[in-house]
């Protein structure tokens, strides 16, 4: 396959909240900001780069029946990975995300990646999809926490720009959904074109 | 009491999907009919009350005591991925007309970050046994009553003449956005 278009297809085509609807756990529930969005969407770059990796190095040495939990392993050691260090370096960031950096793990896109790509294909090639993927990824989330923090707090990245009150059911659950459902609208019309 | 408080809280207040973001996955996966969101609802139920025991065991018994915490995730995504596949073993011998009815559901239950979350939860919480099952069963009745809602709402859907660019995803976030507005007005409650 085209390498550009492997690291491409991620963003917009293939991206995995807009478009696939995968990883929806921590897609809506970590944007109450931009930055948290980026957070989560680091951490989970991090950890789908990670695992593609190791899982295109050993997939001639796991047997087919066992692949799975051993790519659950895999991910798992990483996921641990970053909580530890997450929880050391940047407490406050960590202390928002909560129980969302845990369960990285049992979310379906990383499993994914490493399932339909990372097994079937070559090292550059799972290096290059890992991180078009999760820059897609975290660009679905600090889109989607951008928008659900201007509507809601008049603010970006912290940066309040309306001195007022915003409208707080952005940050709160509904919010949430009634954004992503918009923002999904929205990329359809503009791929459709 | 402490046991109604937290039946009330976890169904009611913070519905497991509607307001902690939990099992979105089936939650939009399996939410076309009512009659598989419910049979969903059933399978998470059991999974989720038998995974809470099984990691409330492990985590007092043998990572606490041995002082190995850090590795969490790990085991307990091994337990009930495990547990999942035990399950459908046993229940294809000892009870064939449940195995049939659970169906498809069971496999898919290793990846429902639901059962993970909760089973993390119970720990985080502090609860005690007995009330970490009861939680557990609450929160599986929470994300049953969330499911069956909102089958109810795309099976009504399917009737109505929504706009071109809403249609399919979009239209099911918003109905879901307002379904959890709704469960908002339980807040404060408990």
């Amino acid at each position: 396959m085209d390498q550009a278009k492997n690291f491409t297809k991620g963003f917009i085509r293939e991206n995995p909240v807009f478009i696939l609807m995968l990883g929806l756990c921590p897609a809506l529930g970590t944007t109450t900001s931009a930055f948290n969005g980026m957070g989560m969407g680091l951490a989970t770059l991090f950890v789908v780069l990670m695992s593609n990796i190791v899982v295109s190095l050993i997939k001639d040495f796991v047997p087919n029946k066992v692949r799975i939990p051993a790519y659950i392993v895999i991910i798992a050691s990483f996921v641990t990975i970053v909580d530890l260090v997450m929880a050391g370096y940047m407490p406050a960031l960590h202390d928002q995300l909560g129980l969302f950096i845990p369960l990285i793990v049992v979310n379906c896109f990383v499993l994914g990646r490493a399932e339909a790509f990372a097994s079937r294909n070559t090292l550059v090639s799972s290096i290059i999809d890992g991180t078009g993927m999760g820059l897609g990824f975290t660009l679905a989330l600090t889109l989607l926490g951008a928008s659900r923090e201007i509507l809601g707090s008049y603010a970006l990245f912290g940066h309040q720009f309306i001195q007022e009150d915003g409208m707080l059911v952005f940050i709160l659950a509904p919010g949430a959904f009634i954004a992503l459902g918009y923002l999904i609208a929205i990329i359809d019309k503009l791929n459709k074109k | 009491m402490e046991y109604i408080i937290i039946v009330l809280s976890a169904i009611l207040v913070n519905n497991i999907v509607l307001a902690q973001f939990l099992g979105l996955c089936p939650f939009f996966g399996v939410s076309s009919k009512i009659s598989t969101a419910s049979g969903m609802g059933g399978a998470v139920m059991f999974v989720m009350t038998i995974a809470a025991i099984v990691t409330y065991l492990i985590s007092h018994y043998i990572l606490i005591p041995l002082d190995l915490i850090y590795l969490r995730t790990i085991t307990y995504i091994l337990v009930i991925s495990s547990l999942v596949q035990m399950v459908e073993i046993m229940l294809k011998k000892v009870s064939p007309p449940l195995y049939q009815a659970l169906g498809i559901f069971l496999p898919l239950m290793t990846t429902n970050c639901a059962i993970l979350g909760v089973a993390i939860l119970v720990i985080q919480q502090e609860y005690t046994l007995m009330s970490g099952v009861v939680f557990a069963i609450a929160h599986a009745l929470g994300f049953t009553l969330a499911l069956v809602l909102l089958a109810g709402m795309r099976e009504q859907l399917e009737l109505l003449n929504v706009p071109q660019a809403m249609k399919g995803n979009p239209i099911i976030l918003v109905a879901a956005g307002l379904l959890a507005m709704a469960f908002m007005g339980f807040a404060g409650m408990v």
